[in-house]
């Protein structure tokens, strides 16, 4: 459905896009994933055509954007980020005004209006002022802006930005609900809105895809390693040596956690498949040390997201 | 053309739900009005030479006052980003823009005929200068909206856009005023240029295609640049 290769973005002296390529398939709901100032909204920008690649393409449905810019914009909706609505209009003359501009006939205007209003919930405010809206009926007029001529291809730049937190449940069901259907780029620097909406994630970090993969590819992968991190009273050195020896530790390292700590921490890292907590007990206990805590920690999709995006 | 149709409405709305229609029009004719009355009477002749000398120095002001918020306003506003995400051209834009602040001027100009009325009663009016003088007016006033669409595409800030249209504008009014420290080689093609010199031709009435061929190609000069300016995002 929407294919980007080679795709670069060069604003004078700054690359803000380098170099990516990915696909996104029919029906399929894609989490674009980075950091403030990945790359995220510059990507999306050009596949919705407000501006142009500097080198790479980009095609939807086979037409490229530059040469069949307007029959690519027709089967989009578009969901800026920011969400920019014209705050002097009121909801329903807004919805009617974008359905215009969409080619929606005259004589479904106001039934499309209409459903569009239904899907979204915005009956209670249909005839108020835009600018008097809350944060989270801004995004459904937002959303609704967007689908109004029911595009194949939904691209949404931080849908949920600002929501209270069942605003954000409520908006993700209904990303979920059109998913279905439809072919969902939503960009987003928040893990558990990938993990909750979105089939793929396309993790991008300074302009650069650095993964691309399924949720549970992602889980798996973050589950390489066991983290166990360790307090020991009366420790010696010499316990380091006799941790390592462990089967399946891979790495044992000594912390220095600030705060209340009594004795010398370690984080000792082993590969998934070993619980080793029992064999370190018997370690302290056979060097006469006694252990003050223990927690086994379980990485989770936000340190992998930490990790890729932190690194250099 | 529909799309075209579509924009012109919702500018032409957006003028009078807000203040700016009012207060452009109200100004308009306070200042107008109290240069007609004080002069009028004054000169007593019975045609609308000194409404017609007044208001084209008020077009200066006004006019980058109607265009100023057409584009910069959807810059600052980010809704640039989904007007030109539709399936419109950005063409299409700027003239349904163009178009709503030309009405804007149209239903400024009306009340005016107010002063037409007047005089007829008052004396023996020749309608021929008087509705040349309009059409000279409206003329007019479309080169300057122009001028101003582009001065408001060009920035996010109305401020910015009210300042470099109204230099431009008056740049074009300043023209025909200059000539004469001009070189005469360059005395013609100024003199072509300037927006008085082709008013005056048309507000005598007569109808020169000369005259409108000029206004008509400021118009789409300018609204041409108008739009390279709002693609301007589209440079690599």
């Amino acid at each position: 459905m929407i294919e980007i290769s080679h795709l670069n973005k060069i604003y004078g002296m700054q690359r803000a896009v380098d170099d990516i390529s990915f696909n996104v398939e029919k029906g399929e709901i894609v989490g674009f994933l980075g950091p403030n100032g990945a790359g995220k909204t510059t990507t999306m920008k050009m596949i919705t055509c407000f501006m142009p690649p500097t080198s790479g393409s980009i095609l939807v449905d086979g037409m490229s954007v530059e040469e069949q810019s307007l029959d690519i914009r027709k089967r989009i909706g578009y969901l800026p980020e920011l969400n920019p609505l014209y705050l002097d209009m009121n909801v329903i003359d807004f919805l009617a005004y974008i359905a215009e501009l969409r080619n929606i006939e005259k004589a479904q205007r106001s039934k499309r209006v209409r459903e569009i209003v239904d899907v979204c919930a915005l009956g209670e405010v249909l005839h108020k002022d835009i600018n008097q809206l809350s944060k989270g009926y801004k995004q459904r007029v937002g959303l609704a802006q967007a689908m109004i001529h029911d595009p194949d291809i939904l691209i949404l730049d931080e849908p949920t930005i600002g929501l209270d937190p069942n605003q954000v449940v409520d908006i993700r069901r209904l990303i979920k609900q059109l998913g279905r259907e439809k072919t969902v780029i939503l960009s987003t620097h928040i893990l558990t809105e990938v993990q909750a909406t979105c089939d793929r994630a396309v993790i991008i970090n300074r302009g650069k895809i650095v993964a691309d993969a399924t949720i549970s590819e992602l889980q798996r992968g973050a589950e390489k390693h066991n983290v166990i991190e360790i307090e020991i009273g009366d420790a010696s050195d010499a316990i380091v040596d006799k941790f390592s020896a462990i089967d399946g530790v891979d790495e044992v390292r000594e912390i220095f956690p600030d705060g209340s700590s009594v004795g010398r921490n370690f984080r000792i890292s082993t590969q998934s498949t070993i619980d080793p907590r029992r064999d370190i007990f018997q370690v302290v206990v056979d060097n006469n040390c006694v252990i003050l805590g223990m927690e086994r920690q379980v990485r989770s999709l936000e340190e992998v997201f930490h990790k890729l995006t932190m690194q250099n | 053309m529909r799309n075209i149709w579509a924009i012109f409405k919702r500018e032409l709305r957006a003028y009078f739900d807000s203040p700016t229609a009012y207060v452009v029009i109200i100004v308009f004719l306070l200042i107008t009005g109290w240069f007609f009355t004080t002069n009028f009477f004054l000169v007593a002749q019975a045609d609308m030479r000194v409404a017609f000398g007044i208001i084209p120095f008020v077009f200066i002001f006004i006019t980058p006052a109607i265009t100023m918020r057409l584009i910069s306003e959807e810059r600052k506003a980010g809704t640039i980003e989904l007007l030109v995400t539709m399936p419109i051209t950005d063409a299409e834009v700027i003239v349904g823009k163009y178009l709503a602040a030309l009405a804007l001027l149209i239903s400024m100009l009306i009340p005016t005929i107010v002063y037409t009325v007047i005089v007829a009663i008052l004396g023996d009016i020749d309608m021929g200068p008087v509705i040349g003088g309009y059409m000279g007016l409206a003329l007019m006033g479309a080169g300057y909206l122009a001028i101003g669409t582009f001065g408001s595409s060009m920035t996010e800030n109305q401020v910015v856009a009210y300042i470099t249209s109204w230099l431009m504008v008056f740049a074009f009014f300043l023209m025909d005023k200059m000539l004469f420290i001009l070189p005469n080689w360059l005395v013609t093609p100024v003199e072509y240029l300037s927006i008085e010199y082709h008013f005056q031709n048309i507000s005598r009435g007569v109808i020169d295609s000369r005259d409108l061929i000029y206004y008509l190609s400021l118009v789409v000069l300018t609204l041409m640049l108008a739009s390279r300016s709002l693609a301007a995002r589209r440079w690599r």
